[in-house]
């Protein structure tokens, strides 16, 4: 009597333990379908909405008031790139030589480093912005009243933005170059430098191209940062100037310029149904961009080391 | 072997003689540009919203009155108005995303694992205006339509969360944009956390007998704790400080000039407030104003990201020293 009631409990116990053993790992799964459902909605109305804008003269028109159909955001675009290079020259060096420092060295400050690193990351976009603002375009405005925003205040705002994204994917792309590479090289004869230079960092390419690509796809959606630095304008920055002896149009890098995302902004915000369907087709440009980013970045990590990640 | 000497110093280039002390110094320097950027950055926002620190002093976070008229500006509606929409989208995206991760890490096949885990990255990788787009034009018609009316229209709509007209901008849209944000972020450091767990801690538990549920619920998420409290603190940081997709949802009033709980009024948090006046502002204590909200929000996201980090670390370092 006794067995059969713990038997029957016991089988109780269990079909209850089994449904809530199923029934939880279905919501797990559940869990992870909703992420992908999600992004599955909001590329569908980008795609759906976005491409019915993206006509040929969305790249090479700017901003026509008069008839916004007509118009297209090639300044956007245009100014989009500049940052994006502006923001190179300042987050690459910095990064990828920090990145260098931190696996060069061990010791107590390295990991210090590495932490703020992941401090600065975390730092909102915003904040950068306004620090921008106050260092680099509040105090022009107070000069020359009426300038001050600026693209390459902008770049600065988005290369800040880059160095610990840059600096913390060299590092980990750095450590996985086999440490047999480095000490054979040092036991060739060569010197520290000689040997990340011509050993591991050849060895590493392809990831630290990665990292760069990714840090890239990052910055190029920004917005917040840029509410406060390049103002924005519906032209191209541009002033006669030499390139390589060439007389050519180069940016104007102490003017406003516009870019991407903050166009984007401006017309979603506007009541304009033609400037809304405008804001979608840049949407789909800007993730497009992103994308082939990301692309770039996944076929540059076709690498031996990379691989076994 | 004094003359072979001397000859080795004489054929060695620049390069090799100073070439590593160079090198190390520049490194060094690339390296220090960091700690540089932080100081810099705390040490200019503090030095340009002085005006705003003297003058209002600790009123400042107490205060509910941002006046333009008078010259008062505090910030306490704003604060409220980050804390409740990153609290909402941490209600929303916790159990969505620690599900994920545990889907990630515990259950999917590896066929399925790497093409959903592209996925949900790529869900961190759409940029913030751009969820700002979908938000006003997609998601707030929806949450109106099918969620905020019908609740308005029941006898439910004068409970305190419910109260006020279903116009669609509002403290919900912000909370679920965040939420649809910070949850790939959280998922993808859960799901590390998750994979960096010993498996004989999971084959011990399911020699005792338990189920699958009963491992990760026992023993797998217990061991990971501290780390997944880490990320879900690391995608709060996140949550307290955007702006853009906030900012076009949020609708940017403050109700009554103070606090509502109802989800359904619009608000502000404090970076749409920043984003929202800042172009605006006239030079002097309104915009002083303005840029102490940028400097509350940095001590705020180095304070939790320095505390969360060092959480995650910890678990990392615990799991690997085992």
């Amino acid at each position: 009597m006794a067995v059969a009631t713990i038997s029957q409990h016991n089988k109780g116990h269990l079909s209850w333990r089994k449904f809530v053993n199923a029934l939880m790992l279905r919501l797990c799964t559940l869990g992870a379908v909703l992420a992908v459902v999600v992004l599955g909605l909001v590329l569908y109305f980008l795609v759906s909405r976005g491409i019915t804008a993206l006509t040929p003269h969305f790249f090479t028109a700017t901003p026509n008031h008069d008839n916004e159909k007509a118009g297209g955001m090639a300044q956007s675009i245009f100014g989009t790139l500049v940052l994006l290079f502006i923001a190179s020259c300042i987050g690459l060096p910095f990064g990828i030589l920090g990145g260098i420092y931190q696996v060069e060295s061990r010791g107590k400050f390295a990991s210090t480093v590495r932490f703020l690193t992941d401090v600065l990351n975390g730092i909102p976009s915003i904040v950068i912005g306004i620090f921008v603002y106050a260092v680099a375009v509040a105090p022009v405005a107070k000069m020359h009243p009426g300038s001050g925003f600026s693209a390459q205040a902008g770049g600065l705002a988005l290369g800040i933005m880059m160095i610990p994204t840059v600096m913390r994917t060299t590092e980990e792309i750095l450590r996985l170059v086999p440490f047999s590479m480095t000490e054979a090289s040092l036991g060739l004869g060569a010197t520290r430098w000689r040997t990340m230079w011509s050993v591991v960092l050849p060895a590493a390419r392809g990831g630290i191209i990665t990292g760069v690509m990714l840090a890239l796809a990052r910055i190029a959606g920004e917005t917040a940062p840029l509410l406060f630095t390049i103002l924005g304008n519906e032209y191209f920055s541009t002033h006669p100037g030499r390139v390589l002896g060439f007389h050519t149009q180069v940016p104007t890098l102490n003017a406003p310029i516009d870019a991407l995302p903050l166009r984007i902004y401006n017309y979603a915000m506007g009541v304009d149904p033609d400037q809304q369907h405008l804001a979608w087709a840049g949407a789909l440009v800007l993730i497009l961009m992103i994308l082939i980013f990301s692309i770039a970045a996944r076929s540059a990590t076709r690498n031996k080391f990379m691989e076994e990640k | 072997m004094a003359a072979s000497g001397v000859d080795l110093s004489r054929s060695s280039s620049f390069g090799v003689r100073y070439g590593d002390k160079i090198y190390s110094l520049i490194t060094f320097l690339a390296a220090v540009s960091i700690f540089v950027i932080i100081v810099t950055i705390a040490w200019n926002l503090a030095a340009a919203s002085k005006d705003s620190i003297n003058h209002f002093g600790f009123k400042y976070v107490t205060g509910s009155d941002w006046d333009e008229t008078r010259d008062v500006y505090n910030i306490l509606p704003f604060i409220f108005g980050t804390l409740y929409s990153s609290l909402i989208a941490l209600l929303l995206a916790v159990p969505v995303s620690v599900g994920a991760a545990i889907f990630l890490s515990e259950l999917a096949p590896k066929w399925i694992r790497t093409p959903m885990t592209f996925l949900i990255e790529l869900l961190a990788a759409i940029p913030s205006v751009v969820y700002g787009l979908w938000g006003i034009f997609v998601m707030i018609p929806w949450l109106k339509t099918y969620i905020m009316q019908p609740i308005s229209k029941s006898p439910t709509h004068n409970f305190f969360l419910f109260q006020g007209q279903a116009i669609g901008p509002s403290m919900l849209a912000a909370g679920v944009v965040l939420a649809i944000m910070v949850t790939p972020f959280i998922t993808a450091i859960t799901r590390d956390i998750l994979r960096a767990i010993p498996r004989a801690q999971r084959e011990g538990s399911y020699a005792l007998g338990a189920t699958q549920w009963e491992t990760i619920s026992q023993v797998v998420l217990p061991y990971a704790k501290s780390g997944i409290i880490g990320a879900i603190i690391l995608g709060l940081g996140r949550a307290l400080g955007e702006t853009m997709a906030v900012t076009m949802v949020i609708g940017n009033q403050s109700a009554n000039n103070g606090v509502s709980w109802s989800l359904f009024s619009p608000g502000y948090t404090m970076s749409s407030a920043l984003a929202n006046k800042f172009n605006e502002a006239p030079p002097g204590l309104n915009l002083s104003a303005l840029i102490e909200i940028g400097f509350v929000l940095f001590i705020v996201a180095i304070v939790v990201n320095m505390f969360a980090r060092l959480l995650v670390r910890y678990t990392a370092k615990d799991l690997q020293g085992r």
